[in-house]
């Protein structure tokens, strides 16, 4: 019911929304939750085990009960708490967990059944038979459990994350949040304050009430306007912070305006934080305390404050400390029925004139879709009253939950029945107002003050006490009252559906740790977190087992505050954002010569490049192939991570670093290094040019630029920070391209600025070169087994070296080639990848051994000496030719002894590379194998389980071609 | 988590990479023998405690550094170039 002239509400602008089909109006300034109770709807949802109906109970993010699905589309967000939701034009909200409908819902039959559906009983029942468990009980648990769905289909992609920084984050805009950022704005310190509702000013907002002698709100207002006025404040309203991290850093989730999907999840880095996040009401637990109408005390006085809306025509008032009253008090001064006050305690105020009960309770309620009428218990005398809402309030939690993010435990205070954050709970977080346990406004206003101003002296920062506005301090007064008993279920988890029931069961059958019960109970382990019901339920525990409070404890309370959408926390990082992808200086050209790209870690890098009539990748392999052993092939490999290592130490370094040696590599001259982990395992190969005394460039394979660049960066500054070197990576800085096949120097020779002879440049040579006036860099070193070169230029040359290479290799009877080809250019040749380097293969094991210097000490050579890394009974590094040529290969397969059965006792090693040789015109693996060089020649079968392969190969040395490495040299 | 790193100042967890204890800083002799290097890659303290971890500023300077930091309470004690003694 809509009350004029009260609420912070637009009468001028009227919204148009639907709930469950139904169209509807509200005016601006409304949430969903207060337009649905100005048009007297008060059933909004149904809960989670027993499809109980409910109405809205709490204003806030602590709401159990009215969780809708708003939007549609990709768009459809289920699971919105209906206060929360901000309303708009057009709104579409429908309710969740019923079928067919709110009104009428057939899975209310749980209802019914739930004598039998207590605590534990999943537990109890779904364990026998075994058989049933995933046949049967699964998929039944599976259609129960979930509340709103998601729509399956993609979420736009408007959601964001971003970082924050601040010298102070007051998180909450009640009269201590805004009192305490005025006071460090002032002092000039950085300020992010930070409120979860879409209007500042907390509390203030929803009460009657005067400060420093005028309405709040205008306390309020004048308060904002002057934070807005100081640049170094910056608000942000509709952000709830969700967690408190290590090193001052908080998360927090910012929603979009009314209507938007757009959510922002804040990790903000705060120099100090001041928690002024307020207090949250509890119910209290009588029989029938679930029913749509029963509402929290302060919930009423919000909606009427700051929406206008009187939650019902008949308002009872149930409680038991002074807040209660406040309830009371406030709606019959807006005109609103009082139905009667009933008050635990003996001795209670007398407002205005409504009818009281003093020492009395609420034992009963009707009304099956929403509240009729109550029963109360006065003096052992029951008494039926009429009344359509009843405003509980069994006291007030703090709202400690940030405070505990880091394992402190909160402590029991009996003056206000609650619990409060320990001292020092979080480093750099102070508490004030009620979060802190500090009820009254006054309180509010001065503990948020000295807050700030304890920060401001941490920060350096200097500021005085300012003069607090009058305000309401009157003491706290409450008389604990937990539960009510009587016939009937009182709810203590309105969203799990756990009873005070429930509870007892629970520590009977001796879950007596709140950890236990919570469990077994499944209390507070909804979307809520136990927020409304936590301390309820454990003081109903500590009454079961005979404890205090205090010594019954908390659960833990854990991040998030409130739920936080994975968009909004994955926010950007889907598609590119989630794996960035990296082109080489070749990219557009090989695109546009159809080449499919295949992704080789972050990089692309063209598969093949298929020419007319060529119908399937083997054909244009097997062409690139040809191409390279005949004519010239042209490759990109930019991606080769490339290192520039300088200064008089740099040789001393690269003979520390890599097994073999590089002290004695001339200017000119190109090296293959191998380089070991500390634990004698091979790291990474490549070749290192040195380009003039004290310069070099190591090349490494493309997986590895990043970890060995890191390596290199621990061993220069750690290990041997006293020699003279320094290291940067230039992979991206030079476009790089392989030049193989027996015309690769011809192909040079009509490029290059000057012509290259074999004598100036023979095999492993490097110098600089001139490429239509670029200065450019030339290896004469392969990767194929052919006499090749790799020529460097600045990367931004890379696109148009890349297409006049190509364009000259095909006047030559080549062309470009892609990794497919590379991949059996080098099976062909025997030269290793990272299926080889795989982080356990030795020296040994590829055959390498003796590169391992004798004579100096270098990373790894200590732990590669160990007996049981240089056993020759390792698997170690050999080829396989199948004695049928076409026969199946397969990497991964494993090996097995002609005579033995194919099973894991009798393994003999398995394949990491295979390739169809077209120069061979035979199928070629490498393998590792037990004994490996010691038995070329043998029969060996490859089995590959998966695929159905048992082929019989030949054992060979792991140079199929050209062994003696005489066309390099050509 | 925040490290202030001695050559860029205070930065964001995510800048850094966690690489294990600061022992690896130092690297036995080639004659040490076997037990010094087994215990220099292999064996670790787990302390509840003070610890003194090594970090690597990869987002960054690409410094290595050593944090001690203590695996109680979280608190960063102090960050230091892993090459400082």
């Amino acid at each position: 019911m809509r009350i004029a002239g009260r609420g912070l509400v637009d009468p001028g602008r009227v919204i148009g929304f639907s709930f469950d089909g139904r169209p509807y109006t509200g005016l601006a300034g409304d949430s969903l939750a207060s337009a649905l109770l100005a048009n007297g709807v008060r059933l909004m949802g149904r809960s989670f085990k027993y499809h109980r109906p409910r109405g809205v109970m709490t204003a806030g993010s602590d709401e159990p009960n009215a969780l809708v699905t708003v939007g549609r589309g990709g768009d459809r967000r289920p699971n919105e708490r209906a206060p929360m939701v901000e309303l708009f034009d057009g709104m579409e909200a429908v309710s969740q967990n019923r079928w067919p409908g709110l009104g009428l819902d057939v899975m209310a039959v749980n209802d019914l059944l739930s004598p039998l559906l207590g605590a534990g009983f999943y537990y109890k029942t779904f364990m026998w038979p075994r058989a049933f468990w995933e046949r049967v009980y699964e998929p039944l648990i599976r259609r129960a459990a979930g509340l709103g769905a998601l729509s399956g289909l993609p979420a736009p992609d408007v959601s964001d994350k971003v970082f924050g920084h601040c010298d102070l984050l007051v998180i909450g805009a009640g009269p201590a949040g805004l009192m305490a950022a005025l006071v460090a704005g002032r002092a000039g310190a950085d300020v992010i304050l930070a409120d979860e509702r879409d209007r500042m000013g907390g509390r203030l907002l929803d009460e009657d009430e005067m400060l420093g002698g005028a309405p709040a709100r205008a306390w309020v207002a004048a308060s904002l306007e002057e934070l807005d006025s100081l640049p170094n404040v910056r608000r942000m309203a509709r952000t709830t912070v969700t967690g408190a991290y290590d090193g001052g850093t908080y998360g927090a989730l910012q929603r979009g305006a009314p209507g938007a999907v757009h959510h922002s999840f804040w990790r903000i880095a705060a120099r100090r934080a001041v928690l002024c996040a307020g207090a949250l009401e509890r119910g209290i637990a009588f029989p029938g305390n679930d029913r749509p109408g029963v509402m929290m005390a302060g919930a009423v006085r919000r909606y009427l404050h700051r929406h206008g809306v009187a939650a019902g025509q008949s308002v009872a008032v149930f409680g038991n400390n002074d807040s209660a009253h406040r309830t009371a008090r406030d709606l019959h001064a807006a005109g609103v029925r009082v139905a009667a006050l009933i008050d635990t305690r003996p001795e209670v105020p007398q407002y205005a004139d409504y009818e009281t009960f003093a020492g009395a309770e609420v034992v009963a309620t009707r009304g099956r879709l929403g509240l009729r009428g109550i029963t109360i218990r006065q003096n052992g005398r029951e008494r039926r009253l009429r009344a359509d809402t009843l405003a509980v309030s069994g006291g007030w939690n703090p709202a400690v939950h940030l405070t505990c993010h880091m394992n402190a435990r909160p402590l029991w205070r009996d003056d206000i029945a609650g619990f409060v954050p320990p001292e020092g709970a979080i480093p750099g977080l102070g508490v004030a107002g009620a979060a802190a346990g500090v009820f009254s406004t006054h309180g509010a206003l001065s503990t948020g003050a000295r807050a700030a101003l304890a920060a401001l002296s941490d920060l350096g920062l200097r500021a005085t006490m300012p003069d607090l506005p009058g305000a309401e301090d009157a003491p706290f007064a409450i008389t604990p009252h937990w539960q009510v008993a009587g016939r009937g279920r009182a709810w203590l988890d309105l969203q799990n559906d756990v009873t005070t029931k429930d509870v007892a069961q629970a520590a009977r059958e001796n879950f007596r740790s709140v950890e236990h019960m919570k469990r077994y109970t499944t209390l507070g382990m909804a979307t809520d977190q136990g927020k409304g019901s936590n301390v309820n339920a454990l003081a109903v525990l500590a009454d079961a087992t005979g404890r205090g409070i205090a010594e019954t404890g908390t659960t833990t309370f854990r991040p998030p505050y409130v739920p936080v959408p994975i968009a909004a926390m994955g926010a950007g990082a889907s598609g590119a954002g989630y794996a960035p992808q990296r082109f080489t200086p070749s990219h557009g050209a090989s695109v546009e010569k159809g080449a499919p790209m295949i992704e080789a870690g972050l990089w692309y890098r063209p598969g093949w490049f298929p020419r007319p009539g060529e119908t399937t990748w083997r054909e244009s392999c097997d062409r690139e192939v040809a191409m390279v052993r005949n004519a010239v092939g042209i490759c990109d490999v930019s991606t080769l991570g490339k290192i520039d290592i300088q200064g008089p130490d740099a040789a001393a370094f690269l003979d520390f670093v890599y097994a073999n040696r590089f002290s004695t590599l001339k200017p000119g001259r190109v090296r293959y290094g191998l380089m070991l982990r500390e634990d004698g395992h091979v790291m990474d190969d490549g070749t290192t040019a040195c380009l003039a005394p004290g310069h070099y460039v190591m090349t490494t394979t493309t997986a590895a630029a990043a970890p060995v660049l890191k390596h290199l960066e621990f061993v220069s500054q750690v290990l041997r920070p006293e020699w003279n070197l320094r290291l940067a990576p230039v992979t991206e800085q030079w476009a790089q391209f392989a030049v193989a096949g027996p015309r690769s120097r011809d192909l040079l020779n009509a490029l290059l600025d000057d012509e290259i002879g074999n004598d100036a440049w023979p095999f492993m040579s490097c110098g600089a070169v001139s490429v239509c006036g670029v200065a450019a860099r030339l290896f004469r070193i392969s990767f194929s087994g052919e006499h090749a070169y790799e020529i460097a230029v600045p990367a931004r040359y890379g696109d148009s070296l890349f297409r006049l290479l190509v364009a000259l290799a095909e006047g030559l009877g080549g062309g470009a080639y892609g990794m497919e080809a590379l991949n059996v250019l080098r099976i062909e040749k025997g030269h290793l990848t990272d299926a080889e380097i795989d982080g356990r293969t030795t020296a040994c094991d590829l055959g390498m051994g003796r590169m391992v210097s004798p004579d100096k000490d270098c990373i790894g050579k200590m732990m590669a000496a160990r007996p049981g890394l240089r056993d020759p009974a390792r698997e170690r590094l050999v080829g396989l030719r199948p004695v049928d040529p076409q026969a199946p290969v397969s990497a991964g397969a494993h090996l097995f002894n002609p005579g033995d059965k194919a099973e894991r006792v009798h393994d003999q090693g398995h394949v990491t590379s295979v390739a169809w040789s077209p120069t061979l015109n035979s199928n070629l693996a490498l393998a590792f194998l037990k004994h490996g060089p010691a038995r070329l020649g043998e029969r060996i079968r490859l089995v590959d389980h998966l695929r159905g392969h048992d082929t019989l190969c030949i054992v060979t040395d792991p140079v199929a071609f050209d062994p003696e490495g005489g066309r390099l040299r050509g | 988590m925040r490290l202030t790193c001695p050559l860029c100042g205070e930065r964001d967890l995510r800048e850094f990479s966690y690489t294990g204890d600061a022992v690896l800083c130092e690297r036995p002799a080639p004659e040490a023998g076997p037990e010094a290097w087994d215990a220099y890659l292999h064996l670790r303290e787990n302390p509840a405690g003070v610890a003194r971890d090594l970090w690597h500023h990869g987002a960054g300077c690409s410094a290595w550094l050593v944090v001690t930091r203590d695996t109680v309470t979280h608190a960063v004690i102090a960050v230091a170039l892993a090459d400082a003694p």
